[in-house]
């Protein structure tokens, strides 16, 4: 792809009118994209594209995924991502080139070849995913024309995802990883048979197996995942992905635009809701539920959804009771961003825990006014907290507990503070009924568990004789 | 003579190498008050940030030059420049390591020339020392990253000319092999002989895993300016793997202190030369407690060779480190059936095996079907669960196990350690497809008899 084509599909990449922050943004701010995390030389934090569009499109458990790049692309980063496969494993297997002086100095075309043509040898995979990097897109190498080439001649689909670290961030990565499922996969294949109740779920990448919490509830309703994009995903089921009656968005930011796309070429709605609390999954089951059967699926659907609404909230509520002696009055600082910054508020105040503070730094307009419905107008948000404040507030207990990423579990448990994974390296799985449930049972073994009276005793030089 | 050649494959399936910038950022984290920067895309420095926090359970300070397409095509000195101010603003580091990547080496610009260009821009900046090391991906692995980063320190901190030397001081250059725990068992061990030791890097003083009284930005703790400005007057230096060579030699170029090679402190034959050189040094004998140490791994090994001998064992490890393993095992009676390394190098052509492949882990499990023990980092695991041989885990990463910043497995006391380790792991095993629990006293009745025949 020339240079300006190129550029032209980023900038596309980034106009996104089916999201309302970026409609609000100068053109300028929408180049730059909708991360928060700028891409500022010595102080910026987080992925590149090629990160984003590999997380969007790993999951996809039976491809081959290949990195076309020097070592540290793939070597530093392979199988490190705790998304699960209810069958195939070839997606844990690391690929790459490993481009050398050489391959550099001479181009990297042939022996990208020779690796895809060794893995379909070997592997026979339903097809192989190319990740270009920096380095041969910066030495021109050509590599949707080696696709195309290795396509033809080894009859199996080899997919070009262009997007270079260098592009962008890692929320650009997973709208170019959407971009190419369109441009090479989706409509390629025809389901063997279809439903009234077909559906597809965007952006859900089955962490910690998060999209095994969903799918029985929707297998009990008699709705049919067509195609998940990508967790626990299956090349062939996402090529029919055209052929369903409705997408369900899960991590709007990522694959929304994927979702418009679909519904100008395939004319299937969507709509954006969250697994993560237990309002939002019975608000996320009622919304499948009507659209379906505005689109022609059964009626009682509507009935049989309101009725296990009921059983299940019926029952999460039942189980979480027990806790609220437990927790009540515990204070909890959720630094976090989108949706889970509310999220999870309704279940953490059920059981009477005190929200402190919520972090807005990645948090939509509609994230920010749902903050304000569950806290009320002075509801404690805040934007990017400095690793120094965080430790302060830590140090000083101004919360009991603090739910984040990885990125400041450190500070917390430095400060002998207990502390909570809910992002994505997470091993535990918190959608739906049942992983709210499993929430705030973490959050009371996290608490409660006895290592903190003994961590935070003075050394025996250090206590008042 | 081991013959080391190529797998000959254009893929690299499940990567055994990681990138060089990540080993020269880990020696850099062994500076104290340093903070590394990765001269390249922001997804440069995420990847090795992640990979090293997994590893160490530590926050790992770790910043980016954050190049685009743009800055890359124009060239990265005004990233270079508006990183090192945002860092010296907001983190006030005494040293900034640089660590190029295949990105920025690739364009062939002169970053060292525009680096020297900008500081002289900025006389604000007069605490802070900025070091560049060349670490694209294509030359080596992280151990080759890690020694080009700690010659980068020395040519850059350490005052060229022999000033006075100190006779009992000696300096101390550990492989990126060595675990923090490693290294302060070496530094006791040279203690112990009463020799003041400058350690370089010196990651048991920054990644250890300890908790501090506050927050710090940069590292904390390891080897000081100060202490790295002293070297020159040591009276040796004794570098301890065969990547630790150049640096080595850099130094005695700058500084005439003379250096000694050691290709490993794992071991009993190693730990013996090793000690052997201190007990010359000092001109001393040794403390008793050393000679007890020693008696004791002399007793491990007697112990376990039984669960070691006959078996076969694959290994895939950095030159270094596989040299290291495969010589303690292969001293136990074991057989290195299939060795699997990074790069060529003169330590890969010494190990105990008749090949040396140079590849990946895909490597490892064509190679270690119907082996005992597979000997790798943590990404060994699929290969183990596959073929159902157990894993037994070093080097780097090692992100599904504690304490990897605590393993020990040099020295007298570190050897036995490692060697119960990988002694129990090959007992739960058992010989073979007819493994039983009589096994083992059987054997040892047989060695008693002959014992009492001679």
């Amino acid at each position: 792809m020339s240079g300006a084509a190129w550029k032209q599909k980023v900038t596309k990449a980034f106009d996104e009118p089916g999201c309302a922050t970026n409609r609000g943004k100068s053109d300028g701010d929408r180049k730059r994209g909708c991360s928060a995390k700028s891409l500022t030389p010595g102080a910026a934090a987080g992925g590149c594209a090629f990160d984003g569009a590999k997380i969007a499109l790993q999951p996809i458990a039976d491809a081959a995924h290949l990195v076309h790049g020097p070592i540290a692309c793939e070597g530093n980063s392979w199988d490190s991502r705790n998304v699960a496969s209810s069958g195939p494993t070839l997606y844990r297997t690391g690929f790459t080139t490993d481009l050398g002086e050489f391959d550099i100095i001479h181009g990297g075309e042939k022996k990208l070849y020779r690796a895809i043509k060794e893995i379909v040898a070997r592997h026979a995979p339903p097809a192989v995913f190319v990740y270009v990097t920096c380095v041969p897109a910066l030495i021109g190498d050509d590599v949707e024309a080696v696709c195309a080439a290795a396509t033809e001649r080894l009859a199996t689909p080899i997919i070009p995802v262009m997007a270079p670290g260098f592009a962008g961030s890692k929320n650009l990565g997973n709208k170019l990883a959407g971009q190419t499922l369109l441009d090479y996969v989706i409509g390629t294949r025809e389901p063997a048979e279809t439903t009234a109740c077909d559906i597809n779920i965007l952006g859900e990448y089955n962490v910690a197996g998060e999209l095994w919490q969903i799918t029985p509830l929707l297998d009990r309703l008699g709705v049919r995942v067509l195609a998940s994009i990508s967790g626990d995903g299956r090349y062939e089921k996402i090529a029919t992905a055209h052929r369903a009656k409705l997408n369900m968005v899960v991590c709007s930011q990522a694959l929304v635009a994927l979702a418009r796309e679909m519904e100008a070429r395939f004319s299937i709605p969507f709509f954006e809701g969250s697994f993560y609390g237990i309002s939002d999954t019975s608000t996320a089951l009622r919304e499948i539920a009507a659209r379906l059967v505005s689109a022609g699926a059964p009626e009682d659907l509507l009935e049989r959804t309101e009725a296990l609404i009921a059983e299940e909230e019926a029952r999460a509520w039942r189980r979480l009771a027990p806790y609220r002696d437990r927790l009540e009055g515990k204070r909890v600082l959720l630094y976090t961003g989108g949706v889970k910054s509310w999220s999870v508020v309704s279940a953490l105040k059920e059981v009477g825990m005190v929200i402190v503070g919520t972090s807005v730094r990645k948090s939509t307009e509609e994230d920010k006014s749902r903050i304000v419905e569950l806290l009320g107008e002075d509801a404690p948000t805040f934007g990017q907290i400095p690793a120094k404040e965080m430790w302060r507030m830590l140090s000083a207990g101004e919360a009991d507990i603090l739910m984040s990423g990885g990125r400041t579990q450190f500070v917390a448990l430095k400060t002998k503070t207990p502390w909570l994974d809910i992002n994505q390296e997470r091993h535990h799985a918190y959608a739906g009924y049942d992983g709210m449930i499993a929430l705030v049972a973490q959050i009371d073994a996290a608490l409660h568990n006895p290592v903190w009276a003994e961590v935070r005793r003075p050394a025996p030089w250090e206590a008042t004789p | 003579m081991t013959e080391v050649i190529g797998n000959g494959r254009a893929c690299t399936t499940n990567p055994l190498k990681l990138s060089p910038a990540l080993g020269g950022s880990l020696a850099f984290l062994g500076i104290d008050r340093c903070l590394p920067l990765l001269h390249g895309s922001q997804g440069c420095t995420a990847f090795a940030l992640v990979l090293m926090v997994r590893h160490f359970r530590e926050a790992i300070p770790l910043q980016t030059t954050a190049m685009s397409e743009l800055s890359t095509i124009l060239g990265g000195a005004d990233n270079v420049e508006t990183a090192i101010g945002n860092i010296y603003d907001r983190a006030k580091p005494r040293v900034i390591g640089i660590c190029s990547t295949a990105l920025t080496d690739t364009r062939g610009e002169d970053i060292e020339g525009e680096l020297r260009q900008t500081l002289a821009g900025h006389d604000e900046w007069v605490d802070l020392d900025v070091v560049l090391a060349p670490t694209p991906d294509y030359a080596g692995g992280l151990q080759e990253g890690w020694a080009a980063a700690i010659t980068a320190i020395i040519d850059e901190l350490v005052p060229e000319g022999s000033g006075t030397r100190t006779l009992r001081q000696v300096n101390l250059l550990p492989g990126s092999h060595l675990t923090p725990g490693d290294v302060e068992e070496v530094r006791e061990l040279i203690e112990s002989f009463g020799l003041a030791t400058i350690v370089l890097p010196d990651l048991a003083g920054s990644l250890d895993g300890h908790v501090p009284d506050e927050h710090v930005p940069t590292s904390l703790g390891g080897t000081t300016v100060e202490a790295i400005r002293a070297m020159g007057r040591s009276r040796m230096t004794l570098a301890i793997g065969e990547q630790m060579r150049s640096p080595a030699a850099a130094l005695e170029r700058r500084t005439g202190v003379p250096f000694r090679v050691f290709t490993s402190l794992t071991g009993l034959e190693a730990t013996d030369t090793f000690v052997a050189a201190l007990m010359e040094i000092a001109g001393s004998g040794v403390a008793e407690r050393l000679k007890r140490q020693r008696s004791r791994l002399v007793d491990t090994m007697l112990d376990a060779h039984f669960h070691f001998s006959g078996r076969s064992i694959a290994i895939a490890a950095e030159p270094d480190l596989l040299l290291a393993m495969s010589t303690l095992v292969a001293a136990m009676g074991a057989s290195i059936d299939c060795a699997v390394t990074t790069v060529a190098s003169p330590a890969a052509s010494r190990v105990p095996s008749a090949r040396v492949t140079i590849g990946d882990l895909d490597d490892l499990e064509r190679g270690a079907e119907g082996a005992d023990l597979i000997i790798a980092n943590a990404n060994g695991r699929q290969a183990a669960e596959r073929l159902n041989v157990p894993l037994y885990r070093t080097g780097f990463p090692i992100f599904d196990r504690l304490g990897a910043a605590q393993r020990l497995s040099v020295g007298y006391r570190g050897t036995a350690a490692v060697l119960c380790e990988i002694g129990n792991v090959l007992m739960d095993r058992g010989h073979g497809a007819h493994a039983h629990h009589e096994q083992t006293p059987a054997r040892e009745g047989t060695f008693d008899a002959q014992a009492a025949a001679h």
